[in-house]
């Protein structure tokens, strides 16, 4: 195949405007993070029984998206489709983009930010968590490694096995990510051996969703549109990639529900718990998957608007999936003592109420717009952005 | 490599230190900052000579802290609470001001080297229980 | 821990201060005999600089049937001793023990029991702390290191008993021998701070003092001990036993 061009994104109103807008959001963020800390959280919706909330949802969404928007490099260097090469650039990018999103809002949500330094230099190598903070780290330092490899031609001979280095490391990052919700054995909604997998499959969905909305984003904004058949291919693989999530998703409430112990839980979440129960059907059911795999794997919906429509709505419903577990696993009431009933000043045996709160909402989405900015900003400092070809006309 | 990294971040800090006292003395050069005046303190004399608790008193209380919460062992030399005890002030009307209240004890030096105080937000900053006064 | 080791000591007396300091624990023991009430004996005393060790295992039993459904005698005591006040938002003010009512599902039967740190041999929050913040003291206690707790609340998410408290707001009127404060996770702390003077904690003297007895506190490793003795004489259970964590928190009757 011919060596492909590449070049930075161009100066435009339609560029800095967007770039302005992500801004602002980045800004109301840090002000919500600022909020937060300074009068404590009691200003959020998390609680004692909630400890972890809107943040969370959205911290871990993006770092599970990170792994996946390596995708199109990793089949490109790692499974030699060189096809995909042209976006290999964009997709590593992009990877970075989300963890330093991620990452933002996790440790501006802690309560003690300012002791970040505390978390570098004590590290507990019994927990999960910070074995995490290495292989965050490390999945940061490997991209870097791996862009470089692929912006230097001398260097390009190495791309296969940085590539191959990338692709291990980013699924042990998943299965780290998916495990610190996966060894609360207390928990009787997390405590399993599924979420491993079902992270993996999630990051691939949601990973490849990203990829295909902000990079129909940065090419829109240069007046052009993503290379026709490679999108193409994208959203074929998207399809597949929910199609496997919804998988595990049925298998591990379909194990749920033949174990004893469960039924409650489940009932809570697929019957009588709102927002918990709406939000799994309609959400992450309805929106996030059959009509995404519809639109993305039926050619009966053929359209221009069905490929970036359907990977918002895998956005979504990845989102609403992350609620539904993380905040609706905590929601459902942890039994002390089997066989009791149980009531307390604390809260025992009854749902928790959470509603997150503006500054939880503020903080979460700041790191999305970070996330975004990032990403255009490096499209636009260096040439990440591959020059279309004859056969790909302007839009 | 943990102590490695330890090690890192301390040399790092030592820079910071010394870039500042670097800045500070040339600062010096142009305004003279007022000395801080510190409030009286009870008994006659501090656990370590003055010269060293002015550079070390951190160093001390951390030391202690780490052998207080996790080994149990609760010596009153360097404990913060025997600090607080000594150097505490008291109103005409015999209440106690905060150590880290502006103008006391701890907060004058810390103005005068522009160096927040971690401690209080979750240490008392007055006495509130009788203490031994021994070393 | 590194920080221990390069901590200055300027003092050259320090070394024969220690083994006077050693020597003298006995007397100092003997002395701190006489005020209030004294659960260590002579044989297990330890002086103010030495390490607490894995000799001993402190414990709490709780007697189902002494304990009064309706009666909060330990939360208050708890709550005075740790200088722990509501903030009018029972969802996020900390409580370090809290009175369970528990219905028996088949049989109806109620009982009302104290629930707090259960202080496990195998602690999950212990294995989940990034930093380290959470740990398990030699003779036990499990405790947190606010100093370097980093408030990330992983420790609540793995408690299997709902035990621990995020502080949510700033903090003032703290006690000396408690700190607390805000963006960092607590809970019971067995009253280390009275244990280490070899004094009960503050719940079991008020339950004492209630005239219920519910509660037992002791030594588990000292088969003299009185909370030794009744944890061998009759059954008791731990909570979520399926769990084994060997909890230090045991219930009897029920
Ligand atoms: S909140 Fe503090 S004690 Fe709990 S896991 Fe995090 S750092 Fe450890």
């Amino acid at each position: 195949m011919s060596q492909t061009i590449f070049h930075p994104s161009r100066s435009s109103r339609a560029f800095w405007g967007t770039c302005g807008v992500l801004v602002v959001l980045v800004l109301t963020g840090l002000f919500a993070a600022h909020h937060m800390e300074s009068a404590g959280h009691w200003v959020t919706g998390m609680t004692n029984r909630v400890v972890w909330g809107m943040p969370h949802v959205f911290a871990v969404f993006l770092i599970v998206t990170a792994s996946g928007a390596l995708n199109v490099a990793s089949i490109a260097s790692v499974f030699g489709r060189s096809d995909y090469k042209s976006l290999s650039r964009l997709s590593g990018l992009l990877a970075a983009a989300l963890l330093i999103g991620g990452l933002s809002v996790l440790v501006l949500d802690l309560g003690r930010p300012d002791r970040l330094i505390v978390a570098m230099t004590h590290y507990n190598f019994r927990s999960i968590f910070a074995w995490n903070i290495f292989l965050y780290t490390g999945f940061l330092g490997i991209v870097v490694v791996y862009l470089w490899m692929m912006f230097e031609p001398r260097m390009n001979r190495f791309v296969t096995r940085v590539g191959t280095l990338a692709f291990a490391w980013r699924i042990i990052l998943t299965t780290g990510t998916g495990s610190i919700f996966g060894f609360l054995v207390a928990r009787e909604t997390f405590s399993s051996a599924l979420l491993a997998p079902m992270f993996i499959a999630m990051s691939l969905s949601f990973g490849t969703a990203v990829t295909l909305l902000l990079g129909a984003l940065v090419f829109r904004l240069k007046g052009e549109n993503l290379p026709a058949e490679l999108t193409g291919k994208l959203a074929r693989l998207l399809g597949y990639f929910v199609l496997s999530v919804s998988l595990f998703v049925a298998v591990s409430h379909l194990t749920h529900l033949y174990s004893a112990g469960h039924q409650g839980i489940e009932r809570f979440l697929l019957i009588d718990g709102r927002p918990y129960s709406l939000l799994f059907w309609i959400g992450q059911v309805l929106l996030g998957t059959l009509v995404p795999a519809v639109l993305l794997l039926s050619d009966r919906f053929k359209h221009a608007v069905s490929v970036p429509l359907g990977a918002l709505l895998v956005v979504i419903g990845g989102l609403a999936q992350l609620y539904v577990l993380i905040i609706g696993g905590q929601a459902y009431p942890m039994s002390i003592v089997s066989g009791f009933s149980e009531s307390s000043t604390f809260f025992d045996g009854v749902i928790a109420m959470y509603r997150p709160s503006l500054p939880e909402w503020g903080l979460g989405v700041g790191g999305m717009a970070l996330a975004a900015l990032i990403f255009l900003v490096g499209t636009r400092v260096l040439p990440f952005l591959p020059v279309p070809t004859p056969d790909q006309p302007r839009a | 490599m943990l102590h490695g990294l330890t090690r890192t971040v301390g040399m790092i800090r030592s820079f910071v230190v010394l870039f500042i006292f670097a800045l500070s003395g040339s600062a010096g050069l142009f305004a003279d900052v007022a000395k801080p005046q510190i409030p009286a303190s009870r008994g006659d004399q501090c656990v370590e000579p003055v010269e060293i608790m002015r550079r070390n008193h951190f160093e001390f209380i951390v030391h202690q802290r780490d052998l207080t919460v996790h080994q149990g062992i609760r010596t009153k030399r360097h404990s913060l609470a025997g600090c607080i005890d000594c150097h505490s002030t008291k109103t005409a009307a015999g209440q106690y001001l905060p150590v880290n209240a502006e103008g006391e004890f701890c907060q004058t030096c810390h103005t005068y080297a522009a160096v927040k105080i971690d401690c209080f937000s979750c240490h008392a900053a007055v006495p509130t229980e009788k203490i031994s006064q021994s070393p | 821990m590194t920080r221990l080791m390069n901590c200055p000591d300027p003092s050259p007396a320090a070394p024969a201060r220690r083994t006077f300091f050693t020597q003298a624990g006995v007397g100092v023991a003997l002395l701190a005999l006489a005020p209030g009430v004294r659960l260590v004996d002579l044989a297990r005393a330890r002086a103010e600089d030495e390490p607490v060790t894995s000799a001993n295992r402190w414990g709490l039993l709780i007697d189902t049937d002494k304990c009064q459904s309706g009666c909060d005698e330990c939360v208050s005591a708890c709550n005075e001793e740790h200088g722990i006040v509501g903030h009018g938002r029972p969802e996020t003010d900390a409580q370090w023990i809290r009175k369970v009512d528990l219905k028996d599902d088949q049989t109806g039967h109620e009982l009302s029991i104290p629930v707090l740190c259960q202080h496990c041999e195998e602690p999950p929050c212990v294995d989940v702390c990034p930093t380290g913040a959470s740990f398990r003291r030699d003779d036990g206690i499990v405790l947190v290191d606010k100093h370097i707790c980093i408030g990330c609340r992983y420790c609540m998410m793995a408690c299997p008993f709902q035990a621990r408290s995020f502080i949510h707001e700033e903090l003032t009127g703290q006690r000396t021998h408690a700190p607390r404060g805000k963006g960092t996770v607590e809970s019971c702390t067995l009253c280390v701070h009275r244990v280490d003077k070899g004094e009960q904690p503050a719940c079991v003297e008020a339950c004492h003092r209630e005239g219920h007895d519910a509660l037992v506190f002791g030594d588990l490793n000292d088969a003299e001990d009185q909370l030794t003795k009744l944890t061998r004489a009759s059954a008791t259970r731990e909570l979520r036993p399926e769990l084994k964590l060997n909890t230090s928190v045991r219930y009897t009757r029920f």
